[in-house]
């Protein structure tokens, strides 16, 4: 049933009620679903019922604290709860009817419980704009959207603003492309907007290839209608009627909620024709992507909604001119959208009142690797790395020391120690050699090695680049190949230099992105760990033991307690000797360098 | 079953004329169609490729161009376990490599191959979004996390 503004109203304030009663609400995320979360919902709503407990039980989107996942956080008081199990559910339930916590469950902070889930350390240095209804409304329900003024950006702009007064806000908001390139977004709805044709389109790009990049994917599980809206809103701005998002196949969880919040929207006339009762129309599809990095770029994209291998196209012209089905066409990335509904109802002025001086706003960091709390972030523009990584990332693990970030996955490069305390934003991260990119931050501490990280990205590359132009498709394969050498003790010092050449030549004539940023893993380690390149060159040694074909691993024969316990877990025999009957000793010809006998001795008497 | 028009040599499922019939007249809907059918089968038949280039008026080389560029099309048949190692950064930087190379060891085939008996498939992909959980494995819809070479073994053995 189409809904008039009244209508929408009241679902707003009878929602808003119900939001002041005791909801248990648990991530149904891809993160905490993998840690059998949908069975803890399930339970916890069995129980209800048996109990009688009458509280209402929902899931809803990512709490972004990935490594204390499965988590429930219990409204209005915000009570968090980490780690929970399936057996944990009953006594859940009657700490909410006896109105007392479980505190086991707690998280605990320099020896206090934590009461409100905004007060752990993991959040405080935080700011959720875009991930501002992730955890708090269930992103299946239309109505709790509605609830959190949702809609409400959109019922403005149809009933008081013209398409210029929208743009006009964007542009001042200064938000820039969050999908990694940074271009200004008001400035591409304008010339999207000033391209004459009848036929426009709307593309949102979810393809979220980065590999350790979940900022996407976390919002379209989170909060799909914020997306939805934000892309209705563009259409009325350029003079679209058609949008499509371009989802990952990979994404089952963003599909279902996408085409859930799609039906819903449609049913209540917030998309379709007629949108509120004006004479706007506007429809949304949905397109899977079928597992290929480049579709992330947007002319490739483009090609894969065509139903065409998704190879990039020469630009110009520029999709604002000519893109999909060589109509006028506006492509933004999901964390893009997220933030214009905001905009729109607060103002632009009001959103750039966030972040640096040449990005606005907030920007959402998928933190993962070697780092204690891996998970979603979302900061201010001007955080530094290091209140990243050490304040809400709660630093290294294991005691081991931080070596360096990557930021923007296999298009960017590695930040060292020296530049913990830059300020990210576009411009200062691409002065250092790396780049904002979507938001992968990957953490590496110490025992990782440079060389072969840049090597696990050419690999990356080389799997992804598609083939269509020479320079990318050979120079990627030449960079493998000389890297390979490299790790295996094999390089030449020309090699650098080699290195250094193609680079160049790979950023100046490749198609399109993902050929020009190919090399920024190799190129921003030899700037920052050259050293380690000449190690492995001319001493032909790994500090880092991660090359395999450069590192041995060694028994001490002084500490050896002849037990045989490594014999026993050496997948493949390579160890020679016989209990009490002398040191133990490694065949290094069959020794595969998988280190598990070094965590198997007690003694501490392997090592690499 | 159904065939293409003047040839019987191959036949279709009811099934893919049923996927077929929905994207006629889609714009780019051969995507779609392969999508469904890898879903159906696990893998793309030459039979099915046939009859969706005829009704869908697309090139034969053309779908043979989409299904071997696009990762998550195959032209192979699948184990009936499939396993997936995520090498996606965060899992790479714990160690998944080395999970990678147990599973190849234990199961005997290279990535992308299947066993003998036809149980087990082998395959890399690019992060799963369960870096929480780094490094992190797929077998059909099961999640495994936290995994470390050890623990092949016992995984496996879930599935005898």
């Amino acid at each position: 049933m189409q809904k008039t503004s009244k209508e929408l109203r009241d679902i707003r304030t009878k929602t808003k009620l119900v939001f002041e009663k005791t909801r248990i609400m648990i991530c149904c995320g891809t993160g905490c679903t993998s840690s059998k979360s949908d069975k803890i919902l399930e339970e916890l709503q069995k129980i209800n019922k048996e109990l009688g407990a009458n509280v209402i039980v929902e899931k809803t989107g990512c709490f972004g604290f990935c490594a204390k996942g499965p988590i429930i956080v219990i409204e209005p008081d915000q009570t968090f709860y980490e780690m929970v199990n399936i057996e944990d559910s009953e006594e859940i339930i009657k700490a909410v009817m006896n109105g007392t916590k479980v505190e086991r469950l707690m998280p605990e902070e320099d020896d206090k419980f934590i009461q409100k889930w905004h007060e752990l350390n993991f959040y405080k240095k935080q700011k959720r704009l875009a991930l501002r209804n992730c955890g708090y409304i269930n992103p299946e329900d239309i109505d709790e959207y509605i609830a959190v003024d949702g809609y409400l950006a959109l019922e403005k702009v149809l009933t008081g603003l013209s398409p210029d007064q929208v743009i006009n806000e964007v542009i001042k908001s200064g938000i820039r492309g969050r999908g990694g390139a940074g271009f200004p977004t008001g400035k591409k709805w304008q010339f999207t907007k000033s391209a004459q044709n009848d036929v426009k389109y709307v593309c949102c790009n979810a393809d979220e290839g980065d590999p350790g990049a979940f900022m996407d994917r976390s919002i379209l599980e989170g909060d799909p209608h914020s997306v939805l809206e934000a892309m209705a809103i563009a259409g009325f701005a350029i003079g679209s009627n058609q949008g499509y998002i371009y989802v990952r196949a990979e994404y089952p969880i963003a599909v279902q909620r996408l085409n859930i919040a799609i039906k819903q929207a449609t049913e209540y006339g917030l998309l379709g024709a007629n949108i509120l009762s004006t004479d706007f129309d506007f429809n949304i599809e949905l397109r899977l992507g079928a597992g290929a990095f480049v579709c992330g770029e947007e002319t490739a994209l483009m090609n894969s909604i065509e139903g065409k291998r998704g190879e990039p196209r020469p630009r110009p012209p520029f999709p604002a001119f000519k893109g999909l089905f060589g109509k006028p066409t506006l492509l933004n990335n999901v964390e893009t959208y997220a933030n214009i509904c905001q905009i729109i109802l607060n103002g632009g002025d009001w959103y750039a009142k966030v972040g640096t001086e040449s990005s606005k706003g907030t920007k959402v960091f998928a933190l993962g690797g070697n780092i204690n709390n891996v998970g979603l972030v979302e900061v201010p523009m001007g955080t530094t790395l290091r209140e990243i990584v050490f304040d809400i990332g709660g630093g290294i693990p294991e005691g081991k020391k931080f070596k360096a970030a990557q930021t923007g996955g296999p298009s960017g490069g590695c930040i060292p120690t020296e530049h913990l305390d830059i300020p990210i934003d576009y411009e200062s991260l691409t002065s250092i050699g790396s780049m904002m990119g979507s938001g992968g931050l990957i953490v590496m501490d110490d025992s990782k090695c440079m060389v072969n990280i840049a090597k696990f990205f050419l690999e990356f590359t080389v799997d992804e680049s598609c083939g269509k132009c020479p320079t990318c498709r050979i120079g990627t394969k030449r960079m493998l190949e000389i890297l390979t050498r490299i790790t295996e003790g094999k390089g030449k010092i020309e090699d650098i230099e080699r290195l250094e050449k193609l680079s160049k030549v790979m950023k100046s004539a490749s198609l399109c992105g993902l050929g020009q940023t190919a090399s920024n893993p190799v190129m921003s380690t030899l700037r920052y760990f050259r050293d380690e390149y000449i190690d492995h060159i001319e001493n032909k040694r790994c500090a880092a033991g991660q090359c395999k074909t450069l590192t041995k691993v060694l028994i001490d024969p002084e500490k050896c307690k002849q037990c045989g316990i490594c014999q026993k877990s050496c997948p493949t025999n390579a160890i020679k000797g016989e209990v009490r009957k002398g040191p133990y000793e490694i065949d290094q010809s069959k020794c595969i360098k998988c280190g598990v006998c070094i965590t198997k001795c007690p003694f501490k008497a392997i090592s690499k | 079953m159904s065939h293409c028009e003047g040839c019987n040599g191959c036949s279709v499922d009811e099934k893919v004329v049923e996927i077929t019939k929905k994207y006629i007249n889609v714009d780019g809907g051969i995507i779609a169609a392969l999508h469904e059918v890898q879903d159906e089968y696990g893998y793309i038949p030459e039979s099915v490729q046939k009859y969706l280039s005829k009704e869908l008026d697309v090139p034969m080389s053309d779908i043979y161009g989409i299904i071997t560029f696009y990762s998550r099309f195959s032209l192979l048949p699948k184990g009936k376990y499939n396993i997936q190692v995520c090498m996606g950064t965060a899992c790479y930087v714990k160690g998944s490599e080395d999970v990678l190379n147990k599973f190849k060891d234990e199961l005997n085939v290279k990535v992308g191959e299947v066993t003998e008996d036809g149980k087990f498939s082998l395959e890399s992909i690019r992060c799963i979004g369960a870096c929480g959980l780094a490094p992190a494995i797929v077998i059909n819809e099961e999640v495994y996390g936290k995994m470390s070479p050890d623990k092949v073994k016992e995984v496996l053995s879930k599935y005898n």
